[in-house]
């Protein structure tokens, strides 16, 4: 191109579409207070990749001669800098037709008719915003980023460090039983994969669905990364959002399945005290006992145990308290705006999309129910009755579903105060998504 | 007249509080509210009365079964 080229030829309605989408995140996140440390960075980033021609998520694609003969050009069927669409005809060989194995745009065209190719040299250089498991090279700043923060999966398991460093898994020790309602939970995450394999994903992208339903952001992204990163914005977005709609999606489905006089059932407020000692060497037995199970899970679950030893240690107080506030948010930066970058028009407005956001709304449904359901399953066989309300805490989304289940038990009975009670499967089910999510890899991965 | 005690349910500050001796209180009714966890809990009425006591006061930090206040009814 000759002269200075505005980004007004290419917008078309999918990023007027996005922009609003992008606006609609920023507005929640500051005039609604939802999630803002997620839902700002996110949907700035949605604006920024959906203003054309910016190159802030472009990736480079060689197409080379992989016939594995040298081939005759023929003819040039496409103009540099044209924009193409999947299966495009780029060029024409004397062994057949170079098609575009992807949308995006021609950067250059390495060749000429007439002229002789090697096997295995470059006859044209393409730009997409595509996730892909194509060779692509990111040549973006925020695709850069994407690439070697999330695809190399650092990211995700640095943010469960730091989740770790601010994570009190005294309530649970204190009350073991929780941990079964926090695995009961995890219902929701294979009831998702089940019902999205139904309705035609594969199991890669299934097993990404599914694993929604565990409630835990970094979880959902480095499973997807590994598995799916062609819907990694539109199940980070559907974890994200869901986890800030849980005051919204949880007391309804809490409502259905309990009794008023259930829901208030009181739990007495104190527990025991829970040692240093039993504090300390919680992060360590656990790390070893679930990576020798699912050795799969050791990134995420060895983060988030050495986070915990920083904070419950006494002597790494500097440390836990850089991941508990430092660091997280530097990593929380470039993790939203990778995400938001992710979805391009291109990318983001397909009918799957729309799949992934409806299962994954399933997928936190069931978890709720099936928290709920092994609670009360619990209150059969054991004397002292607990709430089964704490059950739905199970989901994680840490802390907001066990302030709702607090909410909720004040509501039926105004001396209950089931925090500290639902904080016990609210931690739990953190450590059962990050379980669910390794078990997943190591089946698929 | 019964007494009903009310006692802190977990470690925190208190941020507010919202009735003094003497208050008429309903059930529900917020009594005062407790910063945990990064949270605002509000503790509320167990029952209707009237409010004979106050055991807490802004900014303290509470540990549980501290007396909170001390409502009669009847």
């Amino acid at each position: 191109m000759g002269f200075f080229e505005t980004g007004f030829q290419a917008f078309y309605w999918g990023n007027a579409l996005m922009l609003l989408i992008g606006g609609g995140l920023i507005y929640l996140g500051i005039a609604r207070k939802m999630e803002p440390l997620l839902l700002v960075p996110i949907g700035f980033a949605i604006m920024l990749v959906n203003l054309p021609l910016g190159g802030l998520m472009d990736y480079e694609l060689e197409l080379k001669n992989t016939t594995g003969v040298p081939a005759r050009v023929i003819s040039i069927q496409i103009d540099e800098d044209a924009r193409i669409s999947e299966g495009d005809i780029i060029l024409k060989l004397d062994s057949g037709e170079v098609l575009a194995p992807i949308y995006g745009k021609v950067k250059e065209i390495s060749v000429s008719p007439g002229q002789e190719v090697a096997p295995g040299e470059t006859l044209a250089v393409m730009i997409t915003t595509a996730q892909t498991p194509l060779p692509t090279k990111p040549v973006g700043l925020l695709s850069r980023v994407f690439a070697y923060g999330i695809m190399w999966q650092v990211i995700p398991p640095l943010i469960f460090l730091c989740l770790g460093a601010l994570t009190d898994f005294g309530p649970m020790i204190a009350n073991p039983k929780t941990l079964l309602l926090g695995a009961a939970s995890q219902f929701g995450v294979y009831f998702a994969f089940f019902m999205a394999l139904l309705v035609g994903f594969n199991i890669p992208e299934a097993c990404s669905i599914g694993i929604i339903g565990g409630a835990e952001g970094p979880t959902t992204i480095y499973v997807t990364s590994i598995l799916a990163p062609h819907i990694i914005g539109a199940t980070a977005v559907a974890c994200y959002s869901y986890m800030a709609l849980v005051p919204v999606i949880q007391p309804p489905i809490i409502k259905l399945l309990t009794t008023k006089k259930e829901r208030a059932i009181y739990m007495k407020p104190q527990m025991r005290e829970v040692s240093s000692r039993e504090k300390i060497l919680f992060p360590i037995i656990t790390a070893v006992i679930v990576i020798l199970f699912v050795p799969m899970s050791a990134p995420l679950i060895g983060m988030f145990m050495v986070g915990n030893l920083f904070m419950t240690c006494g002597v790494t107080e500097r440390l836990s308290k850089t991941a508990g506030t430092a660091l997280i948010d530097i990593l929380t930066i470039f993790l939203t705006l990778c995400i938001g970058a992710t979805m391009t028009a291109e990318n983001f407005l397909l009918s799957k999309t729309l799949l992934v956001l409806l299962l994954g709304v399933i997928a936190f449904a069931t978890a709720t129910a099936a928290g709920v359901l092994m609670g009360k399953l619990m209150n059969l066989f054991s004397k002292e009755k607990i709430n089964p309300m704490i059950g739905a805490a199970g989901v994680s989304a840490v802390p907001m579903s066990a302030r709702v289940v607090q909410v909720m038990g004040q509501k039926a009975n105004p001396r209950n105060f089931l925090l500290m009670h639902a904080m016990g499967p609210n931690v739990a089910g953190a450590i059962g998504a990050a379980i669910a999510g390794g078990v997943f890899l190591g089946m698929v991965g | 007249m019964a007494q009903e005690i009310i006692e802190v349910p977990i470690t925190g500050k208190i941020i507010s509080v919202n009735v003094k001796p003497g208050d008429k209180v309903k059930e529900g009714d917020t009594l005062c509210l407790l910063e945990s966890m990064k949270m605002e809990n509000p503790i509320l009425a167990p029952v209707d009365g009237t409010v004979s006591q106050i055991g807490v006061a802004v900014e303290q930090v509470v540990k549980p079964g501290e007396m909170i206040a001390i409502i009669d009814y009847q």
